[in-house]
């Protein structure tokens, strides 16, 4: 069976005027169903070009890239715009929820541009929120969220229309420690009782040490790749 | 549909959350439809006027009036020398078959008396086509025949004002009146007509049988003569040829060699009237336009905001287009939020527009007119601004590149 992400030759060059900046330099790798990996990297190692190019954000300059078999190469920005839709939720450092919004219209927001039909978003945004444990903080606008709650409504909204993978870029940068182990309890969660595969970025140890698979960025290649063991993952695996 | 409904909601709540930014910017477009719903009132009404005007002095009109002479080096003006006669009018009835109806007329000043009052007026001695010829019904009473005519019987019929005057409250139909001492029979009143374009009172006016005029009223110095001939062509489409024949069968039966100007006058009263009326239209144009410019001004406010509002969402643009927003979508819900602006301004606009005018046509007498068209029109424009001038910052905000957008401060 083909693996869920595959991964060969990535390259991306960005040309900033006369400078060739190049951000990843032949990148292959493939991911399964169901595996949480944490990359890792400083910055301008070429993660963040990384996930913007699986999140079908970005295309890259050479290379191929297969989620699902889908090749986004060749796709017009209205057909990648659908495909995120589908199959991507993202998490972001900065949690990127629509202000002067509720937590629920916040959550349906990815349903809205499926098109499904006003109950059927309704209910399904408050089941995504209940999975993250935020039940009854439906009506709650983000300002009168805290950090981690504004975090955790930024999972269910990428959660909602159960997308084949999860991309979270330093879901924990702006949290506090205690807040990002809460976080990362949700992913291990969720990655473990739904299966949802989910690849983070993050330059913490500590939050990496939560993921199964730990891949390690420099200067645009992959230099480490390897795998937690059960004992050592943080959390304890519950 | 759904997706319809949600953009438009989208749109509605992001125009309540800048209540006031989403006011003045409305208020371009309030001011622009409500000056243009206003300025077409104006016009159409100065036209309806005028038109009403045309109608009053009777259509396809022309007046044949007696030529002007020289005395002593002195010219004096047309109609001063009676050069036509109840022959020209009775010629011209006869030989041109585009002419309806000829009146001749003869026409002075008189003093009535009625009882113990009495009034200086116009007496004007026609045959009883005057009437049609003037589309001037009666308001009661009969015209005058040609029995009257024949016969020189002294009967009258008079103007509103004149009956005003004289007669305060009683029935003239059957009262005798003297006019210049001479004992007349009113036997009908005219229907008020109001005043002309040049500020006459119409309405101040008798009319008597022409034979009778010039036996009594305006002495006999020229007989046969009259001071004018009003002449009905059958159509608007035959003025100029009537107005050719008449100037042709009148040079001929005065014996006018060619070397010599007419010893009459034809005015063509129907295409000094239209000139006005094109003046008017040109009038209500420019207004019209001047108006319009404002709608676009406002159009240009909406666009202004637009781009400030889709600089300041760029972020909230990023998320959505990462979640799933295709450029439809954002165009879509920018676009509506311009649509709505408009669309509330311009009905708005409309609102204050026939309020204006209303407030102007009380206070300064103007004749004004609304018509649905102008109003559909005001409204249709208006939405057409905001699409126009909402394009461009929606389509910006539909191009942006969602990664930038994200990452935008």
């Amino acid at each position: 069976m083909d693996s869920l992400i595959q991964v060969q030759d990535l390259v991306k060059v960005y040309s900033l005027g006369e400078v060739e900046v190049r951000a990843l330099q032949g990148v292959s790798l493939s991911i399964d169903q169901g595996e949480f990996v944490a990359i890792m990297g400083a910055s301008g190692s070429g993660k963040s070009t990384f996930m913007n190019i699986l999140g079908f954000l970005d295309q890259p300059t050479s290379g191929q890239y297969l989620l699902e078999n889908i090749n986004g190469e060749n796709l017009s920005r209205d057909e990648l715009a659908e495909i995120r839709n589908r199959k991507i939720g993202f998490v972001f450092q900065g949690f990127n929820l629509l202000s002067r919004t509720a937590a629920l219209e916040n959550v349906e927001l990815p349903l809205v541009y499926a098109g499904t039909s006003a109950s059927k978003r309704k209910e399904m945004a408050e089941k995504a929120l209940s999975a993250v444990g935020l039940k009854g903080r439906e009506h709650h606008h983000p300002n009168q969220l805290s950090g981690g709650e504004q975090q955790r409504v930024a999972i269910a909204r990428a959660l909602v229309n159960q997308p084949s993978i999860l991309l979270a870029d330093e879901p924990t940068g702006n949290l506090d420690s205690k807040t990002s182990e809460e976080i990362m309890g949700i992913f291990q969660r969720l990655n473990r009782e739904m299966g949802i595969t989910i690849i983070m970025i993050t330059h913490e140890p500590d939050i990496a040490s939560f993921a199964k698979r730990v891949i390690h960025f420099r200067d645009g290649k992959i230099v480490d790749d390897h795998r937690n063991s059960a004992q050592s993952l943080a959390g304890g695996g519950k | 549909m759904t997706r319809l409904l949600a953009s438009l909601l989208i749109a509605l709540r992001a125009l309540m959350v800048n209540k006031m930014r989403s006011t003045l910017t409305m208020l371009g477009i309030i001011i622009g439809v409500g000056a243009v719903i206003a300025m077409i009132a104006v016009g159409s009404g100065a036209k309806k006027r005028i038109a009403e005007q045309i109608a009053s002095m009777g259509s396809n009109l022309l007046i044949v009036l007696s030529g002007s002479s020289t005395s002593g080096g002195l010219r004096f003006g047309s109609g001063t020398v009676p050069t036509l006669t109840v022959d020209d009018a009775e010629a011209i009835s006869a030989e041109l078959p585009a002419v309806k109806y000829v009146a001749p007329s003869q026409r002075g000043g008189v003093q009535i008396v009625f009882g113990n009052q009495n009034w200086s007026t116009i007496a004007e001695g026609s045959t009883p086509e005057i009437l049609s010829i003037r589309e001037w019904p009666l308001q009661s009473g009969r015209n005058f025949t040609q029995q009257d005519l024949d016969g020189a019987t002294k009967v009258c019929l008079l103007g509103e004002t004149v009956v005003e005057n004289l007669f305060g409250g009683i029935d003239p139909i059957g009262q005798i009146v003297r006019i210049k001492k001479v004992p007349f029979t009113v036997i009908g009143v005219l229907a008020s007509k109001g005043q002309s374009t040049w500020g006459q009172d119409q309405d101040d006016m008798i009319f008597v049988p022409l034979t009778t005029g010039q036996k009594r009223l305006f002495g006999m110095q020229f007989p046969g003569m009259v001071r004018s001939i009003a002449v009905q062509a059958r159509s608007p489409e035959v003025m100029k040829e009537v107005e050719d024949q008449i100037n042709g069968l009148l040079r001929q039966r005065h014996r006018i060699p060619s070397n010599q100007e007419n010893d009459f006058t034809v005015r063509n009263l129907t295409e000094i009237m239209s000139t006005a009326e094109q003046s008017a239209s040109v009038m209500s144009l420019l207004l019209g336009a001047i108006a319009s410019i404002s709608l676009i001004v406002g159009g240009i406010g909406i666009m202004n905001i637009m781009l400030v509002s889709v600089t300041e969402r760029t972020r909230e643009i990023g998320i959505r287009i990462a979640v799933g927003a295709k450029g439809r979508d954002i165009l879509l819900q920018f676009l509506i939020e311009s649509m709505v602006l408009s669309l509330i301004g311009g009905t708005i606009g409309i609102g204050l527009g026939v309020v204006g005018t209303l407030i102007l046509a009380k206070f300064t007498q103007w004749p004004t007119l609304f018509s649905i068209e102008a109003i559909l029109l005001a409204f249709l424009f208006s939405s057409l601004v905001g699409i126009f001038f909402g394009f461009y910052p929606a389509r910006k905000a539909s191009l942006l590149n969602p990664i930038e957008a994200l990452r935008y401060e």
